[in-house]
């Protein structure tokens, strides 16, 4: 019998051996990282929930019931009772049920906003990146101005253009916090490779620039701006909570989101603040998750790391 | 360093300018052009081509944008939709409110943060680190709002150590100096009105401190580990420098520097982060200007207020670099 430490050791040799490339040693990397798991697992269960959200649920989100209507006064909110294990919110909804459904919008708003950031953020940093001179300047001026305003500021003056803010305003407000993170991070990460050995070695061998640019260049400069995205999931979710605080949500009273939940309850927080806690603790595990994971995915990638 | 100076003041210039003309463009993003928006329900179309008239939106754009950065230079930002006054007037009566808030808060983040990070650093891996960086993950993944809302209930409703909301109680007459009601207090002898000054600001600056305070301790943790690392620390150490000596003069010194730019960059964090605390605590600064403004769509004032934001934050960031500059020889040479 050979030891777990002998076992570890003989891997690792291995590892080198095989000549792993960065990609798939980070991933070995972080699978031996308890924070890498720990992050793993709650945003997995976050995604199993809501993926089957329909089926936990056993009510319909944005139906009010009888039942729980009758018990609401302006200083009760009823809480659980059989067939509804939370209670009522604050409409006479199964609040169950509206927590269970919640974990889609919160997610169609966290990945969308960060997505589309990114897209942005990826075609900008992109072209600064590969083209330089004058393109460059010009985009980074514009990212700077970006970045010059405060982030929540930034993405109130936007949220607030709209007549009427809806879930797609948010979106979109929260994205284009992102836009010059990302495109700073990639340009500058990019920057570095266009010096190094194996772009002058593709250059020399008469690769095509395009092919240097999108094959060599980029895969490579990639990685902390993934980094940054799985860390931007969590924020684009506090953000969105922000501004629906601010008054700038959606403002349909049916949808079902964390932040929304959390910020209408603030009015009932004497009455019933189990309606604003259980949005909370969501909202703070979810920003936990992709915030771990981030931070084992900037150790797992980081090169140095590498043994 | 004068060099160095200007040339940093000259790269400033730049993205204050696009800055301007992205404010300038954003009214006129807003759908059927602000006169529109200004109006809101009462909107006709000749009401629309008065008020264009008035504000001078029917001149052509190059020239609109010319007299609006002419009157942003002197200060005139328009008049506020809600109260009527000068923008600039109600921006000049919040503003204390807000600096006040948001010192205490980079204070207390600061004052907590540095030693924090540095005790998690150097028992790396005990529990005391552990918890620490836990804490700080933990602290960045709680909405700002929520957290100003628990302490409310906390220890203003249900224990009442602390009044709930506003800057000041009705009963104190506060002799008005600088605005900022802490030091005013001690300005003018009223020790009363400074300390329950002090007692309002206690549960926002805490709302408002936790990320900046979860921020600064990761960064100076983080920075402390690398400078331990270092082989001028070995070298002292070796050549038997007392530990303190070492800790003092070698690691803390450098491992300030990281720490100095991350706390610049909290005043956007701050900013921002006042809106919310503000509004929780119904602090009447800034942050409620904003709030307000939101939804009564305020725009003359959201615009003035997001112009002068970001000037305060490229400012302090522009001034946190040159005092870099200061502390590191290497930084000029760059």
């Amino acid at each position: 019998m050979v030891t777990t430490w002998a076992n570890r050791r003989r891997t690792r040799i291995d590892d080198l051996a095989t000549g792993r490339s960065l990609g798939a040693d980070a991933l070995v990397r972080l699978r031996r990282n308890p924070v890498a798991i720990v992050g793993a697992v709650i945003i997995a269960l976050f995604i199993l929930v809501s993926i089957f959200a329909p089926w936990i649920a056993p009510h319909d989100a944005s139906q009010a019931f009888p039942e729980l209507q009758e018990g609401l006064r302006p200083d009760v909110i009823p809480g659980a009772q059989p067939g509804f294990p939370l209670g009522s919110d604050q409409n006479g909804r199964d609040f169950f049920s509206r927590m269970i459904l919640a974990s889609r919008q919160t997610l169609l708003v966290g990945v969308f906003a960060t997505v589309i950031g990114l897209i942005f953020g990826v075609l900008i940093g992109v072209l600064a990146g590969a083209f330089g001179g004058w393109v460059d300047t010009l985009l980074m001026r514009f990212t700077d101005v970006l970045l010059s305003i405060p982030s929540l500021l930034l993405a109130i003056s936007i949220a607030a253009l709209a007549a009427r803010p809806s879930q797609t305003t948010v979106i979109i407000a929260v994205a284009i916090v992102g836009v010059p993170i990302f495109a700073r991070l990639l340009r500058g990460s990019m920057l570095a490779q266009r010096d190094s050995d194996h772009v002058t070695a593709a250059t020399a061998l008469g690769v095509k620039r395009r092919a240097i640019v999108l094959r060599h260049m980029v895969p490579n400069a990639i990685g902390p701006v993934i980094v940054q995205a799985t860390l931007t999931l969590a924020t684009a979710i506090l953000d969105a909570a922000a501004l629906s605080f601010l008054g700038l949500g959606d403002g349909d009273p049916a949808r079902a989101e964390w932040g929304l939940m959390l910020a209408n309850a603030q009015a009932y927080l004497d009455v019933r603040p189990a309606l604003a806690f259980y949005p909370a603790i969501a909202i703070i595990l979810v920003a936990l998750g992709f915030t771990l994971l981030g931070e084992a995915l900037r150790e797992a990638l980081d090169p140095k790391g590498r043994r | 360093m004068l060099r160095f100076i200007v040339r940093r003041l000259l790269q400033v210039v730049p993205t204050l300018f696009v800055l301007s003309v992205l404010l300038f463009a954003w009214l006129r993003l807003l759908p059927g052009g602000p006169a529109a928006a200004l109006l809101g329900d009462k909107a006709t179309p000749e009401k629309i081509a008065e008020l264009n008239r008035v504000l001078g939106l029917d001149q052509p754009i190059p020239l609109q944008y010319l007299r609006y950065l002419g009157r942003s230079l002197t200060g005139d930002f328009g008049n506020s939709l809600i109260s009527g006054d000068p923008v600039i007037s109600e921006i000049g009566r919040a503003l204390p409110a807000t600096l006040e808030l948001s010192v205490a808060a980079l204070l207390l983040a600061v004052v907590l943060g540095i030693p924090l990070g540095y005790v998690a650093a150097r028992y790396r891996g005990r529990p005391l680190d552990t918890t620490t960086v836990i804490g700080t993950l933990v602290g960045v993944a709680v909405p700002v709002f929520f957290l100003g809302f628990l302490l409310k209930q906390w220890f203003a409703v249900d224990l009442g150590w602390f009044p709930p909301s506003g800057r000041q109680s009705v009963s104190i007459d506060a002799t008005k100096v600088t605005g900022l009601a802490v030091l005013d207090g001690l300005l003018t002898r009223e020790f009363d009105a400074s300390w329950d000054a002090l007692v309002h600001l206690v549960l926002p600056a805490i709302a408002l401190a936790t990320i900046p305070l979860a921020v600064i301790t990761r960064i100076t943790r983080a920075s402390v580990l690398d400078v331990l690392g270092s082989d001028f620390v070995r070298t002292a150490n070796s050549k038997g420098l007392a530990p303190g000596t070492v800790r003092s003069r070698h690691v803390l010194r450098n491992a300030l520097l990281p720490v100095s730019t991350t706390i610049g960059l909290q005043t956007g964090l701050l900013l921002g982060g006042a809106v919310l605390t503000e509004k929780v605590f119904v602090w009447g600064g800034l942050g409620t200007l904003i709030a307000d403004g939101i939804t009564r769509r305020d725009y003359p004032r959201l615009q003035a207020i997001v112009l002068l934001g970001a000037a305060v934050y490229v400012l302090v960031n522009l001034l946190v670099d040159l005092s870099y500059a200061l502390i590191d020889p290497r930084v000029r040479l760059r």
